[in-house]
């Protein structure tokens, strides 16, 4: 620009037509702004890729695929002492139900004609999930009256014939595996015509515990969603009052020293250390020099604690802050204490704040995966923790923790499990953060 | 249990005090300096503080204190060799809770429990059939510090439930006996609670304190038995879980950094842009569409980024540009890494940046343009110099995000260590390696364990260095126009 007077001839322009000079100027105008734009629009469709494809990968995990069929639960099998004893039946272990659910698909495929394409009776059966013959063998212990009935029973089918229906395995890939042959598949779409194979909601994905390597269809969040349940309630029990008690002597009474300084820094510091090192921290001090036991919710509470009480406190004291200092001086006027003012005036002002500020810090505590790693939560965990309090020392797992486990599992069901409670833990943080948009809504006050 | 019992008996404390202050005061509250509550209040807090923190503080000591005690009984005769002390420690205390399984299940008294250690090869199989499978036979020593540590645990308990209830009780008549129509009870009670206010915000003391004190004591563990120049000078990095290991921190430093780079090369364009557009050209509306949206991607837990670069942007990297130019054909790779963590600090970069651009008055843009600058020329000549330092600021938190971040790179970044140039290739980074080190079977003994630390502890430095340095420019910046 210095040098523009140096082009500049007079008397031989003018100001309505546009030189070289200016257009060029002016482009580099529009593309500057193009640049903007097109940022924006990277980030936006970077969120909606984010967003369309886990929602793509996950949704498939609330459908699962079942086979209806009659099972006839054969006294001779099940119970030969013939006494119903729950006790003396146990001894009948899954391997024991596992061909009297092979019957029953058997029975079904003659009684709607439907060929067995050359397969023997065990690669039928490998049509129905392991784990349905656990769920018949707990049925029938709930209720050993049942033996010697026929009924009707909804088995989950394996998860390579899910898969196959949607669209995870092919004919081509079935080719390959050695878990599931082209025949099977086969039979499973003749059974898909006569209705014994049908996909519904599956509620068994919320509600169930977690499953082993070989049965990706009967995998679950119940201990999870628990787990992640009891750590935040540590975490809320602990953070909410710890947390404002904090800001409030920091922003109330605080006076201005080298000590309240130290706490500050501390606490601005703390809020961007890693959340690895909050995992280092406690496994060394709650679990090795503490002795709490390893996977359970009250470390994993206490640890996520820690990491969001920084997180709670800078918003609790900018919620104080606001609360212009009239309403303060009115109260000293009449007489109250200082203790009086704030916690009768100054505290119950600035609570929507506050609570804002907490529900966003718990939401953030909630997808926190890796301190959890450290203090291991990555276990496989099997049984629902008990009933709190005893149940905060039992071993669980969470959502997030979840999620990586079932990623480093070698079937790729699992990777639409993942994506599938992803989409769980979304819809949980995104109520959490509606809840504060819609707080700070409703109560918030501009003074 | 013991805790419904404070509260229970906090509870009764604050009728009991209020009940009292109105009764020594002749049934009328004017004759007392503190209204009843307030007297009530103090005898509750005199209750239950006291007694809750005695309780935290043994819960989280006796296990450290038993454990010394029990790991006194053994001798070295009692560590079988290739095994460690840690090892035989962890059986102790398996055998004491399968001691008390069987105790329980056999209704054996003390003397039955004791007389058991006798027959070391039938204990075995008895404790197998409680649950707790034992790889050998049970020592004497072993079974002495067992049994000892069962005993103290259960003893400590008792102790602890009836320290606390004294306590408790012991609040409660002290402060209920203090009680007087005279008495400053609303003082009390509030100097109580201020200084209930004071030990709260000394948590995040603590907690700093807790961070710097377990990542040097255990790193310093770990230096002990694997010489620091060797850390830092080695270029290799090959744990071996029978020793031997070499662990060098370059390849997964470099990692970091390869990673942390390639993020901030996507997200400072990319933040810088919408923070100048979203600051300078766009309209209101626009405005209050997009910062939120833009927002959410901090908001998003890193497992789903992870979940991401595994599912979606690894294989798609691989297939689309690694392998037709021959680079490698591994879907997690540094590029995967680096592309998804830049997606995710894209906020951090544009957020700050924007309130920083927004900071700069409005009479130097009213200038520039008055000369006859365009917008853009504007923004480049004059707003971005004025707000340089506040961007590198927020650069440099995007940074120390980046780099201490960890499941995107577990999840995307791969597991060898290397020292490479090739963006398409699978490395690996600090946090990765920490995880990896302290996941599973945590026996605190081995260099390779211990690494885990000193590597937390490195990246505890650079973090909270990089930190310091970005809020101290940001800092210093904003009071130059306020």
């Amino acid at each position: 620009m210095t040098d523009a007077t140096a082009e500049f001839v007079p008397g031989r322009r003018s100001l309505l037509t546009v030189d070289d000079r200016t257009r060029r100027r002016n482009a580099a105008e529009a593309r500057f702004r193009l640049y903007g734009l097109a940022a924006v629009t990277v980030a936006l469709i970077a969120l909606a890729l984010l967003l369309v494809s886990i929602f793509a990968n996950g949704v498939s995990a609330f459908r699962q695929t079942y086979v209806a069929i009659p099972v006839t639960l054969d006294a001779a099998k099940l119970d030969k002492s013939g006494k119903l004893d729950p006790a003396v039946m146990a001894k009948v272990t899954t391997v024991g139900y596992a061909p009297l659910l092979t019957k029953g698909l058997q029975a079904a495929m003659e009684e709607n004609g439907i060929s067995d394409q050359g397969l023997k009776a065990k690669a039928i059966g490998a049509l129905i999930s392991q784990d349905a013959a656990a769920q018949l063998r707990n049925m029938v212990l709930a209720d050993p009256t049942l033996v010697g009935q026929t009924i009707s029973f909804e088995a989950l089918a394996s998860g390579r014939i899910d898969g196959y229906f949607k669209g995870r395995v092919t004919m081509e890939s079935a080719k390959l595996d050695s878990n599931v042959s082209p025949e099977q598949l086969a039979l499973a779409d003749a059974l898909k015509e006569a209705d014994i194979l049908h996909s519904r909601f599956n509620m068994g994905f919320i509600t169930a515990p977690d499953a082993s390597e070989q049965r990706p269809e009967a995998a679950g969040l119940g201990v999870a969603i628990l787990g992640s349940l009891y750590m935040m309630i540590v975490v809320l029990v602990l953070s909410l009052p710890i947390g404002v008690a904090a800001s409030i002597y920091l922003e109330e009474f605080a006076p201005k020293n080298r000590f309240t300084d130290l706490i500050e820094v501390n606490i601005s510091n703390l809020a961007a250390v890693p959340s690895i090192v909050y995992g280092i921290l406690g496994l060394a001090i709650f679990i090795n020099f503490a002795g709490l036991p390893q996977s359970a919710p009250i470390v994993g509470g206490l640890v996520l604690t820690l990491m969001t009480l920084p997180r709670i406190i800078i918003p609790a004291r900018a919620a104080l802050k606001a609360v212009p200092p009239s309403i303060r001086d009115a109260a000293l006027g009449v007489g109250a204490s200082k203790m009086q003012s704030v916690f009768h005036h100054v505290l119950p002002l600035a609570a929507p704040g506050i609570l804002t500020g907490m529900i966003i810090g718990l939401a953030q505590a909630l997808g926190e995966t890796a301190p959890l790693l450290l203090i291991g939560m990555v276990a496989f965990v099997r049984e629902y923790p008990g009933a709190p309090p005893e149940g905060f020392f039992d071993p669980a797992s969470a959502l997030p923790v979840q999620v990586y486990n079932w990623t480093q599992r070698a079937d790729p069901a699992f990777v639409e499990r993942a994506g599938g409670a992803i989409i769980v833990l979304l819809i949980f943080l995104v109520t959490m953060n509606a809840a504060a948009i819609l707080l700070r809504r409703r109560f918030e006050r501009r003074w | 249990m013991i805790l419904l019992v404070v509260l229970a008996l906090a509870a009764t404390g604050f009728l009991a005090g209020r009940a009292r202050a109105l009764k020594t005061a002749g049934g009328d509250p004017r004759d007392l300096h503190s209204l009843p509550g307030y007297h009530g209040q103090m005898v509750l807090l005199f209750t239950a503080v006291p007694a809750l923190l005695l309780m935290a503080g043994w819960v989280l000591i006796q296990p450290a204190v038993i454990e010394r005690n029990a790991a006194a009984v053994l001798t070295p005769a009692d560590i079988p060799s290739g095994s460690s002390a840690a090892l035989v420690m962890s059986d102790v205390r398996r055998i004491a809770g399968g001691l008390d399984a069987l105790a329980a299940r056999e209704g054996l008294s003390e003397a039955g429990v004791a007389a058991l250690g006798a027959d070391s090869g039938g204990l075995r199989d008895r404790l197998g059939a409680v649950g707790v499978a034992l790889g050998g036979e049970v020592g004497p020593g072993v079974f002495e510090a067992a049994n000892l540590y069962r005993t103290e645990t259960r003893g400590g308990r008792t102790a602890m439930t009836v320290a606390v209830a004294l306590t408790a009780l012991g609040g409660l008549f002290l402060s209920l006996r203090r009680i007087r129509p005279d008495l400053r009870a609303r003082n009390v009670s509030e100097s109580f609670v201020l200084a209930l206010l004071i030990g709260s915000s000394l948590i995040a003391v603590l907690t700093t304190v807790g961070i710097i004190a377990s990542l040097l004591f255990e790193s310093l563990n770990f230096f002990r038995l694997y010489p620091i120049k060797d850390f830092l000078l080695s270029l290799t990095w090959n744990p071996q879980f029978r020793g031997g290991s070499e662990l060098g921190i370059w390849p997964l430093l470099w990692g970091t950094l390869y990673v942390s780079l390639i993020a901030l090369l996507v997200a400072t364009p990319i933040g810088l842009m919408i923070a100048i557009y979203l600051s300078e050209y766009a309209s209101k509306r626009t405005r209050t569409i997009v910062k939120p949206a833009i927002e959410i991607l901090a908001g998003i837990p890193t497992i789903v980024y992870g979940l991401f670069a595994l599912v979606t942007v690894g294989p798609m990297l691989r297939d689309y540009f690694a392998q037709p130019l021959g680079l490698g054909s591994s879907s997690s790779s540094v590029m995967t890494a680096g592309l998804v963590m830049g997606i995710m600090v894209i906020p951090f970069v544009s957020s700050l940046s924007d309130d920083i651009i927004n900071a700069v008055p409005q009479s130097l843009r009213d200038g520039s343009l008055g000369l006859g600058a365009t917008p853009s020329e504007t923004i480049k000549q004059v707003v971005l110099p004025a707000a340089l330092p506040g961007v590198v600021g927020a650069i440099l938190l995007a940074a120390s995000r980046a780099i201490g971040e960890t499941m995107i790179v577990v999840m995307g970044a791969g597991a060898a260590a290397k020292l490479s140039l090739n963006p398409f290739e699978a490395m690996t980074t600090v946090t990765v390696k920490i995880v990896s080190q302290l996941t599973g079977d945590t026996e605190f003994a081995s260099p390779e364990t211990l690494v885990a630390f000193a590597l937390g502890l490195t990246l505890f430095t650079i973090t909270l260095a990089l930190n310091i340095f970005a809020l101290y420019i940001v800092r210093k910046y904003r009071e130059q126009y306020e």
